[in-house]
C-alpha cells in the first residue's frame, strides 16, 4: 500500500531502466501519419478542386451555385431523407436497445441482437433495395405500396432497416451505463416509471440518444448504393447528384461541380458532427 | 454491463418483493410486455424483407416455381468465388491493421495524451461526412501510385481500415470507457510495468468484448462494402454480385449470395460473442 | 514475457501489409522491337502477322464497360480470346462512358488502365487528348460521316431506340398507348437522361414521336410528365431481374438491349415509332498510353473485320447496326440470316447533332427532376 501511495503516478521506477524522455504525443503518430495519407489528404483534393475550373484555374464563384434552386433541391431531398430515417432509427433503435439492455447481460438474446445489429448496419446497397422491392414494389409479395417509389417515403423505409441496427450497437452502451442504483434510489424516493424516465433516466440518456441520433443522419447523408438501386432515374439527393456530375456521359460531367457538392455536404455535415461531438462529451461525464 | 452490478445497494424501505434483478414484480412484468411486444414488431420488420429476398433466390425460371438453382450457381459462377475470397481475405487484413492502428493509439491517447482526445475523435467519425463516390475521386492519385507498385484488389485495405474507423472507434470506446483506466495503469506502473505492459498486458484483456467488437464491425463493412471497389475497378464481393444482377437473367444468384454472405456473418458474429464472454468476478 | 506480445503484433500487423503487398503485381507486355503505341495502321506496323505476334507476346487486353449481354459482347470478347489466346480482363461492366475516360485518367501508367474504350460519341469527341490515332484495316468501308479523319475515333455500332415491352399488354403501335390505365407503374428508362446516353436518346424518342424538334426536347419531358401524373412511370432500373419479375414490363431501350435474349424473357417484343427513328452509335478509340498497344490494335482489326467471325457480325448477331454495314451488305460477307432478325423501321432515322445533344442535356440539367420527381 504504502509503495504505491509514495509513487507517482507516471513516474518511472528504477526497474524499467533509462530510456530517453521523449514528448509523449509521438506515440500517436503513425495513427496521424496513416489517417492523414488516406482520409486528410484525399479530402484536400477534394476541396481544392471544389474551387478550381476544369482547365486547373481558381474559381471561387461556383459557391454561388450551390444556392441554385436546382441544387438547393437535391440537399433539401437529403436533409428530408436524412431526418426521417434518422429520428425514426434513433427512436426505434432506443427502443430496441432498451429492450435488449434490460434482459441478461450473457443471454441469448442479447446476443444475437448484437450479433443480428452488427450484420444489418452495413447491409444495404443493391440486396437490400431488391429486398424491399420484392417485398412491397410494384410486384411485391406482401402487398404493393402505392408510397414505395415516392420520395422520401420508400427510400426512408429502406434506410430505417440499416439505422435501427447502428443505433441498437451505438446506444447499447449508454443503457448499459444507467446504474440499477439510480433507479433503486429513485424508486425508494417513491418515483413512478413514468418520473424516473422523465426526471433521472431520459435526462441521462439524452444526450448519448442525440449523439447517436446525429450519427445516424450523418450515415444516411452519405449513402448512395442503396438509394440508387432503389431507383436510378431521378437525382433526389445529393450524393445521386454527384454521381451524376461525375459520370454523365451526355456532356454534364463536370468533376469540378461534383467535388463542390461534396464539399458543401462535407460543411453540412461537419456541423451536424460537431454538435454530435459536444453531446458526446456530455454523456461520457455521466456514465463514469 | 454495469447496470446489474448493484446487489449489495439495495435500500431498506421498500417493502416490495424483489426479483433477481431488484425490481418489482409488476415492474417487471411490464417490461417483459415491453420487451415482446418490441421484439416481435422489430423482428418482423428485420425477417421479412429477407424472407423476400429468400422467396426470390429459391425461384425458379419461370415465376412461381421453385428451385435451388440459384444457391448451387454460388461456387460455380464465375469470378464469383474469387470474389468471396478475395473479400474474406480483405476482411481479415482490414480488421487486423485497423485493431493494430487503432487499439494502441486509443489507449496511449487515454493514458498520457488526453489533450488529442477531441483532435482524435473527430478524425475517427469524419470518414463518415464523405459520400464514398467523392471520396473515390480524391483517392484517385493515391491509388495510382499503390498500383504501381500492385495491382492486387487486396490493396483496398488501406481505405477499408479508414472507412472502418468510426464504427470501431465507437466499438473499442464504449469498451475503453467502462473501464477505470488511468488507475489501472497508475497501479500497474507502480508495480513496475512498463508502458507496453501496461496497455497489452493489463488494459487491452480487459477490453475483449470490445475488441471482438470492433473487429466484426470492420469485417461486415468490409463484406458490404461496394461503391469503392466497383469505381477503382477492384473485383470483390459486392461489385461482383452487382454485375451479376446486371448480366444474368437469373437473378437469383444475386439474392442467395446476399443471403449466403449475411448468414456468415451473422453465425461468424454468434460464435465470437460466446468467445468473447466475460469471465464472472469471484 | 512481454516480447511475444510485442513481436506478435507487429509481426501480424507485417504479414498483413505482405499478404497484400505480395500479391499479383503489374505486369507490363513488352512489345518486342516495334513500339506499338505510336504505330497507326496494322500495315504502318509491318503487317497483320507482326501485329497478331506483338499481341501474343503482350498477352493481355484490359477492357471496360462492356456487359456481356450488350450487343452481344460476352460472345465477342469469348471469340477474341480463343482466337488469338489472348486474356481479356473486363473491368466495371456496368460503367458509363464518362467513367471509361476516367478510369483512363486515373489508372494512368499503370497495367491496369483501359487499352481501348466504347463510348458514346460525346464523349469520344470531348477527350480526343486521351486517344492515339488508329486506321484499321477496313478503314475504307467505315462511312466518312461517322469515324474522326486521323483515326482518333470511329463508330463500331447503333441501333435505334425503342420500346421493348411484355407481351401482356397485347401490341403498342403508338407511344400514347402509354398513358392508358394498364401501364400503371410500368414504364421506365434505362437510367438517368441527365447521366445515360441510352436514357436521354429515350426522352429525345418520345420528344419525336410527340411531335417535337431533336433542338427542343421539351415535348418528350412533357409526355413522362403525364407518364408520371398518370402513376404509369417507374423510376426503377430496369435490369433483367426487375424485368423477370415483373416490376419493369415496359423499357424505353436501344432496339438491340431489347432484344429477348438480352432481357432474359421469352414473350418480349419490340416497337419503334414511325416518325420517332431516332438512332444512336457508339465509337471505339484506343488509349494513348495503352498497357498493350499491339493487342488494342488487334482488338480493333478484330471488331472491324469483315469475316463471318468478325467483330462485325458478331455486332450483327447481337442485334446491334455494325457500321460497316452498308459496305458489307454490297460485298456479300454480311450475316444476311442475322440482318433479316433486325426490327424493321419505317420513315427516315434522325441522328442527334453534337449541338443537339448538349442542348438536350443542358434542358434536362434543369427540368428532369422537376417534370417526374
Amino acid at each position: 500500500m504504502s509503495v504505491a501511495a509514495t509513487t507517482e503516478a507516471g513516474a518511472r521506477p528504477s526497474r524499467a531502466g533509462r530510456q530517453p524522455h521523449l514528448p509523449a504525443w509521438l506515440g500517436t503518430v503513425p495513427f496521424f501519419a496513416y489517417v492523414g495519407v488516406f482520409l486528410l489528404w484525399p479530402t484536400g483534393i477534394l476541396v481544392v478542386n471544389a474551387f478550381k475550373n476544369p482547365s486547373g484555374s481558381w474559381n471561387f464563384g461556383g459557391v454561388s451555385t450551390l444556392w441554385g434552386p436546382v441544387v438547393r433541391s437535391y440537399f433539401i431531398g437529403s436533409f428530408k431523407l436524412c431526418l426521417i430515417s434518422a429520428v425514426a432509427g434513433a427512436v426505434f433503435g432506443a427502443l430496441v436497445a432498451y429492450a435488449v439492455a434490460s434482459g441478461k447481460p450473457d443471454g441469448a438474446v442479447r446476443r444475437f441482437a448484437l450479433a443480428g445489429s452488427g450484420v444489418l448496419a452495413q447491409f444495404g446497397g443493391v440486396t437490400l433495395a431488391f429486398a424491399f422491392q420484392a417485398l412491397i414494389g410494384p410486384a411485391g409479395l406482401l402487398f404493393h405500396a402505392s408510397w414505395y417509389y415516392n420520395f422520401p417515403w420508400g427510400i426512408g423505409l429502406i434506410y430505417i432497416y440499416f439505422q435501427v441496427p447502428l443505433m441498437v450497437l451505438v446506444f447499447l452502451p449508454a443503457i448499459d451505463g444507467l446504474k440499477a442504483q439510480w433507479r433503486e434510489a429513485s424508486e425508494s424516493l417513491g418515483s413512478s416509471t413514468w418520473q424516473y424516465w422523465r426526471y433521472v433516466g431520459g435526462p441521462l440518456l439524452a444526450p448519448a440518444f442525440f449523439g447517436a441520433a446525429l450519427l445516424l443522419f450523418a450515415n444516411a447523408l452519405s449513402a448512395f448504393a442503396t438509394i440508387e438501386a432503389w431507383e436510378n432515374q431521378i437525382a433526389y439527393t445529393v450524393p445521386q447528384e454527384i454521381s451524376t456530375s461525375l459520370s454523365s456521359e451526355v456532356g454534364l460531367a463536370n468533376v469540378n461541380a461534383a467535388d463542390l457538392l461534396a464539399f458543401g455536404m462535407i460543411v453540412m455535415v461537419a456541423v451536424v458532427m460537431t454538435g454530435y461531438a459536444l453531446l458526446q462529451r456530455r454523456a461520457a461525464r455521466w456514465l463514469r | 454491463m454495469a447496470a446489474l452490478a448493484s446487489v449489495g445497494e439495495t435500500s431498506l424501505e421498500a417493502p416490495a418483493t424483489r426479483g433477481p434483478q431488484g425490481m418489482q414484480r409488476s415492474r417487471r412484468r411490464r417490461l417483459n410486455a415491453f420487451r415482446y411486444v418490441v421484439f416481435t414488431l422489430f423482428g418482423l420488420f428485420i425477417v421479412l424483407p429477407l424472407l423476400a429476398l429468400a422467396r426470390f433466390s429459391l425461384e425458379g425460371s419461370k415465376l412461381g416455381t421453385w428451385s435451388v438453382a440459384a444457391w448451387k450457381q454460388i461456387v460455380s459462377y464465375p469470378g464469383l468465388a474469387s470474389g468471396v475470397e478475395l473479400t474474406l481475405e480483405l476482411a481479415v487484413i482490414t480488421s487486423v491493421v485497423t485493431l493494430v492502428l487503432l487499439l494502441p493509439t486509443m489507449i496511449w491517447i487515454k493514458l498520457r495524451v488526453q489533450w488529442i482526445s477531441r483532435t482524435f475523435e473527430f478524425l475517427c467519425l469524419l470518414p463518415l461526412t464523405i459520400p464514398a463516390i467523392a471520396l473515390v475521386v480524391g483517392l484517385g492519385p493515391v491509388y495510382n501510385r499503390i498500383q504501381h507498385y500492385s495491382l492486387s484488389a487486396l490493396q483496398l485495405f488501406w481505405v477499408y481500415v479508414i472507412l472502418a474507423l468510426p464504427y470501431a472507434y465507437r466499438a473499442l470506446s464504449s469498451g475503453l470507457d467502462a473501464l477505470d483506466a488511468v488507475t489501472l495503469a497508475e497501479a500497474a506502473r507502480s508495480l513496475g510495468a512498463s508502458w507496453f505492459t501496461v496497455m497489452f498486458r493489463v488494459i487491452a484483456p480487459n477490453m475483449r468484448q470490445a475488441i471482438l467488437n470492433a473487429v466484426l464491425l470492420t469485417g461486415a463493412l468490409v463484406l458490404g462494402e461496394f461503391t469503392i471497389a466497383y469505381l477503382l475497378l477492384f473485383n470483390t464481393l459486392q461489385p461482383t454480385l452487382y454485375s451479376i444482377s446486371r448480366n444474368t437473367p437469373n437473378a437469383g444468384v444475386v439474392f442467395s449470395t446476399s443471403l449466403a454472405s449475411l448468414l456468415f456473418a451473422f453465425a461468424l458474429l454468434i460464435i465470437v460473442s460466446y468467445a468473447g464472454r466475460r469471465r464472472r468476478r469471484g | 514475457m512481454r516480447s511475444p506480445y510485442r513481436f506478435t503484433l507487429v509481426g501480424v500487423a507485417a504479414l498483413a501489409l505482405l499478404a497484400a503487398g505480395c500479391s499479383s503485381s503489374s505486369n507490363s507486355g513488352s512489345g518486342g522491337g516495334t513500339n506499338w503505341s505510336t504505330v497507326s495502321s496494322a500495315s504502318a506496323g509491318g503487317g497483320m502477322s507482326k501485329l497478331i505476334a506483338a499481341a501474343k507476346k503482350e498477352g493481355q487486353l484490359n477492357v471496360i464497360a462492356l456487359p456481356p449481354t450488350w450487343a452481344n459482347y460476352g460472345n465477342i470478347i469469348k471469340t477474341f480470346s480463343t482466337k488469338y489466346g489472348i486474356k481479356v480482363n473486363s473491368a466495371l461492366p456496368d460503367g458509363t462512358s464518362q467513367q471509361e475516360v476516367d478510369t483512363i485518367k486515373q489508372k494512368n501508367g499503370t497495367a491496369a488502365a483501359p487499352d481501348v474504350v466504347d463510348v458514346g460519341v460525346s464523349v469520344a469527341l470531348a477527350n480526343t487528348s486521351l486517344f492515339t490515332p488508329y486506321k484499321v484495316s477496313t478503314w475504307s468501308a467505315i462511312p466518312a460521316a461517322q469515324k474522326n479523319s486521323t483515326g482518333l475515333w470511329y463508330n463500331d455500332y447503333g441501333g435505334y431506340m425503342a420500346v421493348g415491352y411484355s407481351s401482356k399488354f397485347g401490341t403498342i403501335t403508338s407511344l400514347s398507348q402509354l398513358l392508358g390505365p394498364k401501364f400503371k407503374n410500368a414504364v421506365a428508362l434505362n437510367g438517368n437522361p441527365t447521366a445515360a446516353n441510352a436514357a436521354l436518346n429515350g426522352v429525345m424518342m418520345a420528344n419525336l414521336a410527340e411531335g417535337g424538334s431533336a433542338s427542343d426536347i421539351s415535348k418528350g419531358v412533357n409526355f413522362f410528365h403525364e407518364l408520371k401524373a398518370k402513376g404509369n412511370f417507374s423510376p426503377v432500373s430496369a435490369t433483367g431481374a426487375t424485368i423477370k419479375s415483373g416490376s419493369t414490363p415496359v423499357v424505353f431501350n436501344w432496339d438491340y438491349l431489347n432484344l429477348p435474349s438480352y432481357v432474359g424473357v421469352s414473350n418480349w417484343k419490340v416497337f419503334i415509332p414511325s416518325n420517332a427513328v431516332l438512332g444512336g452509335y457508339y465509337a471505339q478509340a484506343i488509349n494513348k498510353s495503352a498497357p498493350h498497344p499491339a493487342a488494342a490494335r488487334l482488338w480493333e482489326e478484330f471488331l472491324y473485320s469483315q469475316a463471318t467471325d468478325g467483330g462485325q457480325n458478331l455486332w450483327l448477331q447481337g442485334g446491334a447496326r455494325p457500321v460497316e454495314q452498308v459496305a458489307m451488305s454490297s460485298n456479300g460477307s454480311i450475316d444476311k440470316a442475322a440482318a433479316a432478325k433486325l426490327p424493321a423501321v419505317s420513315g427516315s432515322p434522325v441522328f442527334l447533332s453534337q449541338g443537339q445533344a448538349t442542348g438536350a442535356a443542358t434542358y434536362l440539367a434543369t427540368n428532369w427532376a422537376k417534370a417526374v420527381g
